[in-house]
């Protein structure tokens, strides 16, 4: 469980930059070379390298060794991590707001109950003034 | 038709592994512990690669596989230079299926560093026809040489 968090902890960081999401799009395309990866952006290769590495910490992608280069690939079962972890809480708020619905609907149809305070200061009395 | 073209480059990359001159040496010599070292320990690719080594002054080094696209490429060195526990110049050429990407004359040298090692890798290239970029090869090289010293800190029972 513990190691379940820490890697969607890392799943989120890796995703939490537009240059890494940049290259898991392109890598949503095929396998690319991590110059490949740099190309669209105006990045040195070392900082290419870098980010390379924290999509490969998080899972989503794997590199492959072809001869004597790195091929980088992504890793479908990591995305997936993330996906459900969206989905559930969505399925989460779309079942609280599926019981609000009822609820609403509920208490439309049977007369409004408020809540009275007696203590309040709010009360719908006339006022005493003495003159 | 092929764009004809070579780029011509040198690439420097230095590691330092907390192992002895010979324990890296070792590691270059010996085809089983150079065949599980030269890909990631932890994840075997490679896919239909076949490997074989003859270490010695005029031997080949030779290896292939395929590319998660399906081509077939493949690696053909041969020796010029051993001095164990210090120094081995070789040349290679790789091919991406029929199609020559690169020749490339590489030297690795051995140094005792305080109590391990450092190794300076040069590789002098020239990339032909736009096929490879020297960037990946520098790149994936010093992956590769990071997977020797994943090896040399915990080598696997080979």
């Amino acid at each position: 469980m513990l190691n379940q968090v820490a890697d969607l902890d890392r799943v989120f960081h890796a995703l939490a930059d537009p240059g890494r999401r940049l290259m898991l799009e392109r890598l949503s395309q095929g396998p690319a070379s991590v110059s490949e990866l740099g190309r669209p952006l105006a990045m040195s290769l070392a900082a290419v390298v870098q980010h390379v590495q924290v999509l490969e910490a998080s899972g989503l992608v794997r590199s492959q060794k072809t001869g004597r280069t790195r091929t980088c690939a992504i890793n479908p079962p990591a995305l997936r991590s993330a996906e459900s972890w969206i989905s559930e809480r969505r399925t989460l708020w779309e079942r609280r707001l599926d019981r609000l619905g009822d609820h609403l609907a509920d208490a439309a149809s049977s007369p409004p109950h408020i809540p009275h305070d007696d203590n309040g200061p709010l009360r719908d009395e006339p006022e005493e003034r003495s003159e | 038709m092929t764009d004809r073209c070579v780029n011509h480059t040198t690439f420097v990359i230095e590691r330092r592994y907390p192992a002895s001159p010979a324990k890296v040496f070792g590691a270059w010599a010996d085809a089983a512990a150079k065949s599980v070292w030269l890909d990631d320990p932890d994840y075997k690719s490679d896919e239909g690669a076949d490997y074989e080594m003859d270490f010695r002054v005029g031997g080949h080094e030779r290896f292939g596989g395929l590319t998660p696209e399906g081509t077939r490429y493949s690696y053909d060195a041969l020796y010029y230079d051993i001095v164990p526990d210090q120094r081995i110049v070789y040349s290679y050429e790789m091919y991406s299926g029929d199609d020559r990407m690169s020749v490339s004359l590489t030297t690795v040298e051995i140094v005792p560093d305080q109590d391990g090692t450092k190794l300076t890798y040069t590789e002098q290239g020239a990339f032909l026809d736009g096929i490879d970029k020297p960037e990946d090869r520098e790149e994936g090289t010093a992956w590769i040489l990071d997977n020797l010293g994943k090896y040399l800190a915990a080598p696997v029972g080979s």
